[in-house]
C-alpha cells in the first residue's frame, strides 16, 4: 500500500487538511470558517446564473437579446403609432387585445428563458463509484440468457411493450432516464430534452416546454394580429388620404409589416409543429430521429403517448410542475463541497488538486479496489500480468504494482480488444490517474515514461466528446 | 504516521459509514418517479425485507400521487396559464406539497426503523431523483476503519 514505506505523500495531509476531512456535521466550527457558498457558484454546467441564482440561461444569450428587441420594438411601434388611429376609429379594444397578448408574450418568454428546464444534477462520486461497479459487473457476467448482451454502457428497459435503450452519460455519470438528453451547449442532461432554443436563450425540457410552447402560440397570435391591424390601419388611412400620404404619416407601420411578414412563416410554423408534437406526446429529438415513427417497424409505436391527442395535450399544458432538481439557491454543504470536475476545464482540475480534502492513500485504497474488480476481466487481468513482469518498479508493494504499471499499459492501447472491456479498464486507469498525478510529485518514483499525449484513454466508444477532451487535458496533465 | 493519522480520525466519529446502498429507479412504467422494489443484498442482514418494501412501496405511492394527471392537476394548470402562473409565486404547486409529505415520511422512518438499525435513507429529491441512497453505518472500533475513512473522503468529493 502506498503508506508502506512511502512517507512523503502523507506529508500533503496537513493536520488541518485531515481535522476538516472528518466532515462530521459535529466540526461546526470549521463550517463557520469557509464563507458558505450557494449551489449555483459550483455549478458544473455551462449556464449562466443571475440574481443570485434565481435565473438560469445558457451561456450564450445573445439570440435571446434579439428576440426581446424585436418584440418589444414592434409592439411599441404599434401601440405609439398604429393604436390610436384604430383605437379612435374602430374600437379601443384593439389595444387592450394587444396590451393583452403582448404581456402574455413576454410573461411566457422570460418563463421559458429563465427557468431550469429539468436539469438532472450529475452523480455524486458514491454513486458514479457504484455504477462503475455494476457496469464492471456487467461485463463480467457476460452475456445473459439469450445469448444477447447489450453494450456495457446501456441498459434496455422495456415501457408499455417498447425496448428502450437507457444509455450512460460519461459526463454526468448516470444512466439517462427515458426522453433525457445531454445539451452540449449546456453540458448538462435534460428530462424530456426537447432542443435548445437559441431565440429563447435556455434549453427547453420538461419544466419549460409548457412555457416554451404558449410563448409561440401567444406569438404568433400576436404577429398575426399586429399584421392584420397595421395593414388595417393603412388601408383606412389611404381610404382617407390616399396611399402614399397614409404611409408617410405612419412610416412605421412598413417596418410592423415587414418584421410580421417574415416572422409569420416560422412562427406559426413552428406552433404548428410543435403542436403536433404535443398531440402525439413526443419530443423534438424523437421525432427527428423517427424513434417512434411506423417506418421503423410495424410494432414500433410511442410507449409514452396518452391514447388520445385530448389526453396528451393536456398531460404537456396542464400537468403538474414538477420542482427544480439542481437546488440552485441553496447552500453548498461544506463536507460536499467538491464539485465535479467541469468537462471541458482542465484548469478547474487543477486548482482543485491542492484543494481537494481526499487523502492520498485512501484515493489509493479506492482505485486500488477498483482495479481489483476490474481485473475479474480476463484480458484486464493478463495486461496487468504482462506488463508488470518488465516494468523497472518491481521493487514497490505489490498493490502498488497495478498504479505503476499505469503508464507503460496506456501506450499499448489494445486493439481488438472489445470495448466493454477498454472501457471499464479505462475508467479505472482515470481514477488511477489521480493517485499517480499525486504519487509522482512526491519523487518517489522514477518517472515512468510520458502518458502517451495523444492517447486518449477512451477509445471510439465514448460517446461525449467534451469528455474525450477532458481525458485527454487529464492525461496532458498527469505528464507535466 | 499514517497509523496517527487514523487513529485520529477514528476519535472523532461514533459511527463510520461503510457502505452506501443505491436504489435506482424503475422505468418500467414509462418516465413517472418509481423506484425498484427489489431488496438490496447489502441490507439483508441489516432491515427486514417486509420493512424496506414497505418504505419503498409507499414512496412510490407518494410520488404517484404526485405526478398525477387528473381533476386537481388540470385544474392547478388552467389556472396558472390564466394568471400567467403569477400564481405561483404565492402559491405552492401540488407536487411540492407531496415533496414536503415524502420529506417527513422519510424523517418518520429514519428515526423509527432505519436509525435503530444503523441505516439512513436520504432523500431522493436530494440525488436528483436518480436514486434513494441508504447509508449503512457501522459501529465505531470495526476493522473497516480504512473502507470508512475512504468512504467518508470519497463523499467529501473528488
Amino acid at each position: 500500500m502506498l503508506g508502506l514505506g512511502v512517507t512523503e505523500p502523507m506529508r500533503e495531509c496537513q493536520y488541518s487538511e485531515i481535522s476538516v476531512v472528518a466532515s462530521s456535521p459535529m466540526d461546526a466550527e470549521h463550517t463557520k470558517r469557509v464563507p458558505r457558498r450557494r449551489k449555483w457558484e459550483t455549478f458544473p454546467g455551462r449556464n449562466k446564473f443571475y440574481c443570485n441564482g434565481r435565473i438560469m440561461m445558457a451561456k450564450q444569450t445573445g439570440v435571446f437579446y434579439l428576440t426581446m428587441v424585436l418584440i418589444v420594438v414592434t409592439s411599441g411601434l404599434f401601440f405609439a403609432f398604429d393604436c390610436p388611429f384604430l383605437a379612435t376609429n374602430l374600437t379601443p379594444a384593439i389595444p387592450a387585445i394587444g396590451g393583452v397578448l403582448f404581456v402574455f408574450v413576454m410573461g411566457m418568454l422570460f418563463r421559458a428563458s429563465f427557468s431550469d428546464p429539468g436539469v438532472l444534477p450529475r452523480a455524486t462520486p458514491d454513486e458514479a463509484a457504484h455504477l462503475e461497479r455494476q457496469i464492471g459487473e456487467d461485463v463480467a457476467n457476460g452475456p445473459g440468457q439469450g445469448g444477447y448482451r447489450p453494450p456495457p454502457r446501456t441498459r434496455e428497459v422495456i415501457i408499455n411493450g417498447q425496448t428502450v435503450k437507457l444509455k450512460y452519460c460519461f459526463t454526468c455519470k448516470i444512466f439517462r432516464p427515458p426522453r433525457a438528453s445531454h445539451c452540449s451547449l449546456c453540458d448538462n442532461c435534460v428530462e424530456r430534452f426537447d432542443h435548445h432554443c437559441p431565440w429563447v436563450g435556455n434549453c427547453v425540457g420538461r419544466r419549460n416546454y409548457r412555457f416554451f410552447y404558449l410563448f409561440i402560440l401567444s406569438l404568433s397570435l400576436l404577429t398575426v394580429f399586429i399584421f392584420a391591424f397595421v395593414v388595417t390601419h393603412v388601408i383606412l388611412r389611404s381610404s382617407q388620404t390616399g396611399f402614399l400620404s397614409a404611409l408617410k404619416d405612419s412610416p412605421a407601420s412598413v417596418l410592423e409589416v415587414v418584421v410580421c411578414f417574415f416572422s409569420v412563416w416560422s412562427i406559426v410554423g413552428l406552433s404548428g409543429f410543435h403542436t403536433y408534437l404535443i398531440g402525439s406526446n413526443q419530443t423534438t429529438n424523437e421525432d427527428i430521429k423517427g424513434s417512434w415513427s411506423s417506418k421503423r417497424g410495424k410494432e414500433n409505436y410511442n410507449p409514452y403517448s396518452y391514447g388520445s391527442i385530448v389526453a396528451n395535450c393536456c398531460a404537456a399544458l396542464c400537468g403538474p410542475l414538477p420542482p427544480s432538481l439542481i437546488d440552485r439557491r441553496g447552500f453548498v454543504r461544506p463536507d460536499a463541497a467538491r464539485p465535479s470536475p467541469r468537462s471541458n476545464g482542465t484548469s478547474a482540475y487543477v486548482s482543485s488538486q491542492p484543494r481537494t480534502r481526499m487523502c492520498d492513500q485512501d484515493q489509493c485504497i479506492q482505485s486500488t479496489k477498483f482495479v481489483l474488480q476490474a481485473a475479474a476481466t480476463p484480458l484486464l487481468h493478463n495486461e496487468l500480468i504482462t506488463v508488470s513482469g518488465g516494468h523497472s518498479l518491481s521493487g514497490k508493494p505489490s498493490l502498488g504494482g497495478p498504479c505503476a504499471s499505469l503508464p507503460a499499459a496506456q501506450h499499448t492501447p489494445p486493439g481488438p480488444v472489445p470495448n466493454a472491456t477498454w472501457e471499464a479498464e479505462a475508467l479505472v486507469r482515470r481514477d488511477q490517474e489521480k493517485s499517480l498525478f499525486r504519487w509522482r510529485a512526491s519523487d518517489e518514483v522514477s518517472s515512468p515514461p510520458s502518458l502517451g499525449h495523444g492517447n486518449p484513454l477512451y477509445d471510439p466508444a465514448s460517446q461525449d466528446s467534451l469528455h474525450q477532451d477532458s481525458v485527454r487535458g487529464l492525461v496532458k496533465l498527469s505528464s507535466v | 504516521m499514517a497509523t496517527e493519522f487514523h487513529n485520529l480520525q477514528e476519535l472523532r466519529h461514533s459511527a463510520s459509514l461503510a457502505t452506501k446502498v443505491f436504489i435506482q429507479r424503475d422505468y418500467t412504467e414509462g418516465t413517472v418517479c418509481k423506484f425498484q422494489t427489489k431488496f438490496p443484498a447489502e441490507l439483508d442482514s441489516r432491515i427486514e425485507r417486509s420493512l424496506f418494501e414497505d418504505t419503498v412501496k409507499t414512496l412510490n405511492n407518494y410520488y404517484a400521487e404526485a405526478e398525477k394527471i387528473g381533476g386537481q392537476s388540470y385544474l392547478e394548470g388552467c389556472l396558472a396559464c390564466a394568471t400567467a402562473y403569477v400564481i405561483f409565486l404565492c402559491m405552492e404547486t401540488r407536487y411540492e406539497k407531496v415533496l414536503k409529505k415524502i420529506s417527513k415520511y422519510i424523517q418518520e422512518q429514519n428515526e423509527k426503523i432505519y436509525a435503530p438499525r444503523g441505516l439512513l435513507i436520504t432523500d431522493p429529491i436530494e440525488r436528483g431523483m436518480r436514486v434513494i441512497e441508504i447509508s449503512v453505518f457501522e459501529d465505531r472500533g470495526s476493522s473497516g476503519s480504512s473502507s470508512g475513512s475512504s468512504s467518508t473522503s470519497s463523499s467529501s468529493g473528488r
